[in-house]
C-alpha cells in the first residue's frame, strides 16, 4: 500500500428487497428501513438503508483490497440517510503510513454527491 | 429528558454465548451482496489461512445490536428508542469472526451527552470466546432526536 492510493467499489440499487434482506440477516428490524405504513404514520415519506448496510459495502471494498485479518480498525460516522432505490458508490484512499501501518480514509456517497459516510480504517502491514 | 450521565461507565452482565453458525454468515454475506467464498466454503477460507469460514466486517453488529438491547431497552436509562438514530460506529478487530466461535458480549456505557437537544449515547460491546479470547470491540454511538433537555429551542 502507498500513500494516495485510492480503491473504488459502485454498490447495487438498494431496493426494498435488500432492505427486507439486511433487516433479516442483520436482527435490525427497525421499521424506518423496512415499513413504509410505518414511516409515513412518523412523518418520514419512504424507508431508507440501514447505515451499517453502508458500513458493510464499505467494508467489502476494504476486503477486496487487503487480507481481512489485517485489518486493525474501522470506524464510520453516518452522515446523511441513503433513501431506497439509491446506488452508493464507495471510495477508500491510503493517507499516511505510520510505523506497520496503513491509514485510510473512507467515504461513501450518492451519485447527486450526498455523502451519506465518512470513516477510516487501520491495515496491519502484514 | 435527558439521560441520567450515572449511566456512565456502566457495564451490563455478560451475555449468552451467541453460537456463530457457518449458515447465518452465508445469509449475511447474501443480505450484504458480497459473494466471497471465504464466507461460504470451508476450503476457500482454510487456503486463505483460516480454521473455518470467517464472517465479513460488519457482522460483529449482529452480536453487539443485541446485546446493546440490554442498555437501550433499560427501563432505568428510559432511552426513547422511536427517535434512535445510528450516528457513529466502530469496531477494533484482534481476529475475524468465524464459523464455531461461541462469542459473549459485555456491554459497557461508555459516554452520555446532550447536543443540540439529542441525547448521545455510546455502548462498547468487548466480544470474546467463552474461553476469553478477545475477538473484536464495537461501539456504537446513538442519537435520540429531541429528547435532551435542550429540545424545544429549535
Amino acid at each position: 500500500m502507498i500513500v494516495g492510493e485510492t480503491h473504488g467499489l459502485a454498490a447495487p440499487r438498494i431496493t426494498r428487497s435488500t432492505l427486507a434482506l439486511y433487516a433479516g440477516a442483520s436482527g435490525d428490524h427497525n421499521p424506518v428501513h423496512i415499513d413504509t405504513d410505518a414511516c409515513r404514520a412518523v412523518g418520514i415519506p419512504d424507508v431508507f438503508a440501514h447505515g451499517m448496510l453502508s458500513m458493510a459495502y464499505l467494508g467489502r471494498l476494504l476486503t477486496d483490497w487487503v487480507p481481512q485479518e489485517r485489518i486493525r480498525a474501522y470506524d464510520v460516522r453516518f452522515t446523511a440517510i441513503t433513501p431506497v432505490n439509491d446506488t452508493p458508490v464507495c471510495t477508500g484512499t491510503v493517507t499516511r503510513i505510520q510505523g506497520d501501518c496503513a491509514h485510510l480514509d473512507l467515504k461513501v456517497a450518492l451519485p447527486d454527491g450526498t455523502v451519506t459516510l465518512t470513516g477510516s480504517a487501520v491495515i496491519a502491514l502484514g | 429528558m435527558a439521560l441520567d450521565p450515572k449511566f456512565i461507565g456502566r457495564t451490563y452482565p455478560p451475555t449468552a454465548p451467541y453460537e456463530v453458525g457457518r449458515e447465518k454468515i452465508r445469509e449475511f454475506a447474501d443480505a450484504i451482496g458480497d459473494a466471497n467464498p471465504v464466507y461460504r466454503d470451508p476450503e476457500a477460507a482454510r487456503e486463505l489461512g483460516h480454521p473455518d469460514v470467517v464472517a465479513p466486517v460488519t457482522f460483529p453488529i449482529v452480536i453487539s445490536l443485541g446485546a446493546a438491547e440490554q442498555v437501550v431497552f433499560d427501563p432505568e436509562l428510559g432511552l426513547d428508542y422511536s427517535r434512535v438514530v445510528h450516528a457513529d460506529q466502530r469496531f477494533t478487530y484482534t481476529r475475524p469472526v468465524r464459523a464455531g466461535d461461541r462469542l459473549v458480549a459485555v456491554v459497557t456505557v461508555e459516554n452520555i451527552k446532550t447536543m443540540a437537544g439529542n441525547d448521545i449515547i455510546t455502548t462498547r460491546a468487548d466480544i470474546a470466546t467463552v474461553d476469553g479470547e478477545h475477538v473484536v470491540t464495537a461501539r456504537s454511538t446513538l442519537a435520540a432526536r429531541g429528547t435532551g433537555d435542550e429540545a424545544g429551542e429549535s
